[in-house]
């Protein structure tokens, strides 16, 4: 979409805007990477967001590279944003908010911590965070594996709607709340209201819980459990699994076949 | 939206210590890098509260006027000498001994006095004199905040050379109330010297708890919600609790959703509400704490890789320099 300029008069300098809402009008291909056959890398300390995803994009679908280097991604928010392709993406530091987001299909490895809402709504593929993560991480997650290897934050997995979280670390109050598919494995404790008003899906703590949320249930341990998480720990390395507690959904809040007063005058 | 940020040097010395190019930071310097890199969370204001090494007198930054008069307006001009005098003529009347007065600005002041009377007895002797604002009052605190980002008023007010022990910042987005120096952050706790405060978030219960003080005595300078925490803390503090007891109090007695950064001449604190619905990301190495409502502002500080994690839902976490 191109930029439109508003109508100048005078000298009055003309004033841009983009019907995006892009803030970095203009931006080019910053074209920095060091391309090395199907690897690439490049530094992006003194780069922007947008010069960022640009060079990102670039070297994907043009170069049609398949493992890229970011380093110095310093914190910045809403890298490596709607990928959809199969590689393997590492960033050498952190990462701000909304870090991953809709991927589909990347190997994505943070050697850093991310921000708020990392991998939001993430499709396919792997994002290990070595550091921590803060709140809202995988947020409507939809596949995938989400592996932070330190603590997450509160509302981890709201909305859930399929594939693993696995954190090493403690998790914050309302994780997985709404749930609706999937499974989150958190090694460490979990704050207040864990799984409140989740619709299906499958908690593991290994350590306590503060409370239990609306209609959050303890499940009961069945042979899958096991050899889920020791196929998890064994595909990350992540050693020896602890003893977790499982919980589920209580199914109490299920209306499912209750009708609407509107409904129930066409059946009856 | 807003961001707020808070950093506190550990070693005492009034700065970082020497990085490898033997380059000291300085709190000014520091605080003007990291309210930058969080403009885009507020745009509308920004304001520092700065600690130095206390001194003898009492500071007071007095606010003469909002700002934006013609410079070449000779009624603007004066009406705040007139102002100014009035206000010397008060600190006077008030029992304090004016020992300088510094021009920040055309409509800000800030004034070293010898005075060992109760504060709050002076500060409204000052607020009687209309469109006068005590801003902060300490022997270690400057509150100094006005409108644009953080770089604009950090050259506007000097602060790249400031030396301090810790500070406080905010970029704000206003939601709630005006655009205009008093409703921008940090709020000084009146009438508690060297407190002051930043907040990030939206207070529900902020009518309830503003007649509770006012009937207390307290005044507000603001129709902003984030001053009934500075007023709060103040009230609990004079009624004998310590600044982090008063933030765990506050806690319980405040509804909404906040995260907000607390300060006091040696201490600095932060607290977060039952949701943890506003960020804060921390750093907390040997040498220095620094935290801000994004990573990006802890890494316009510290250049090498470092290790941050977001405090938990209801922690109420206090740092002594």
């Amino acid at each position: 979409m191109d930029t439109v300029e508003a109508p100048s008069e005078g000298a009055v300098p003309q004033a841009r805007f983009d019907p995006r809402g892009l803030v970095e009008l203009d931006e080019t291909i910053p074209r920095v990477a060091e391309v090395d056959g199907d690897r690439a890398s490049f530094d992006a300390h003194q780069l922007t967001t947008r010069q960022i995803n640009l060079e990102l994009r670039r070297l994907i679908y043009e170069l049609d590279v398949r493992e890229v280097t970011v380093r110095n991604p310093g914190a910045k928010h809403s890298l490596c944003v709607g990928i959809l392709q199969r590689c393997k993406l590492t960033f050498e530091g952190s990462l701000g908010y909304f870090a991953c987001g809709l991927i589909d299909g990347p190997e994505v490895r943070i050697t850093g911590r991310v921000g708020w809402s990392a991998c939001e709504n993430m499709m396919s593929g792997v994002c290990v965070i070595d550091g921590n993560a803060g709140s809202l991480t995988a947020a409507a997650l939809r596949g995938g594996d989400v592996v932070v290897r330190g603590q997450v934050g509160a509302r981890t997995g709201i909305d859930q709607k399929g594939g693993t979280i696995i954190a090493l670390g403690d998790a914050g109050s309302m994780t997985g709340f709404m749930m609706q598919r999937g499974r989150q494995i958190i090694c460490g404790n979990a704050g207040h209201g864990l799984g409140d008003t989740m619709y299906d899906g499958v908690l593991y703590v290994g350590g306590k819980v503060a409370s239990l949320g609306i209609d959050c249930v303890p499940g009961e341990w069945t042979d899958a459990d096991t050899e889920l998480i020791a196929r998890k720990f064994a595909i990350y390395g992540l050693g020896g699994p602890p003893r977790f507690q499982k919980f589920v959904c209580g199914k109490k809040l299920y209306n499912y076949d209750s009708l609407e007063p509107s409904e129930r005058k066409l059946v009856l | 939206m807003c961001g707020i940020a808070g950093i506190i040097y550990k070693n005492g010395t009034g700065s970082h210590p020497p990085a490898p190019d033997h380059q000291a930071h300085r709190l000014g310097a520091d605080m003007t890098r990291m309210l930058q890199s969080m403009k885009h969370r507020g745009p509308d204001s920004t304001g520092f509260a700065l600690y130095r090494r206390p001194s003898a007198d009492l500071i007071m930054r007095i606010k003469l006027d909002d700002g934006g008069g013609d410079n070449g307006d000779i009624a603007y001009t004066d009406r705040l000498r007139r102002r100014r005098r009035e206000v010397e003529a008060r600190l006077r009347a008030a029992g304090a001994r004016i020992d300088s007065i510094e021009d920040i600005n055309e409509y800000t002041i800030a004034a070293a006095l010898d005075y060992d009377g109760a504060l709050k007895h002076v500060a409204d002797y000052v607020e009687s004199v209309p469109g006068a604002e005590v801003l902060s009052a300490g022997s270690a605190l400057e509150i100094i905040k006005d409108l644009g980002d953080a770089q604009t008023v950090g050259d506007a007010y000097k602060l790249d050379g400031y030396i301090g022990t810790h500070g406080i910042g905010h970029v704000r987005m206003a939601t709630e109330s005006d655009v205009d120096i008093s409703n921008a952050h940090p709020y000084w706790a009146y009438p508690f010297s060297d407190v002051a405060v930043v907040h990030n978030g939206q207070l529900t219960n902020y009518h309830q708890w503003r007649r509770r003080l006012e009937r207390l005595g307290h005044r507000f300078a603001s129709d902003c919600d984030s001053e009934i925490i500075a007023v709060y803390l103040a009230q609990k503090m004079s009624e004998g609790a310590t600044l982090e007891e008063a933030m765990r109090m506050s806690l319980d007695d405040l509804d909404g959703v906040f995260t907000y950064i607390c300060v006091s001449d040696d201490a600095l604190g932060m607290a977060k509400d039952e949701l943890a619905a506003k960020p804060l990301v921390l750093y907390e190495g040997d040498d220095m704490v620094v935290l801000a409502s994004e990573e990006m502002a802890i890494r316009a500080v510290i250049d090498r890789e470092i290790e941050t994690y977001d405090p938990y839902e209801s922690q109420v976490m206090v740092w002594t320099r």
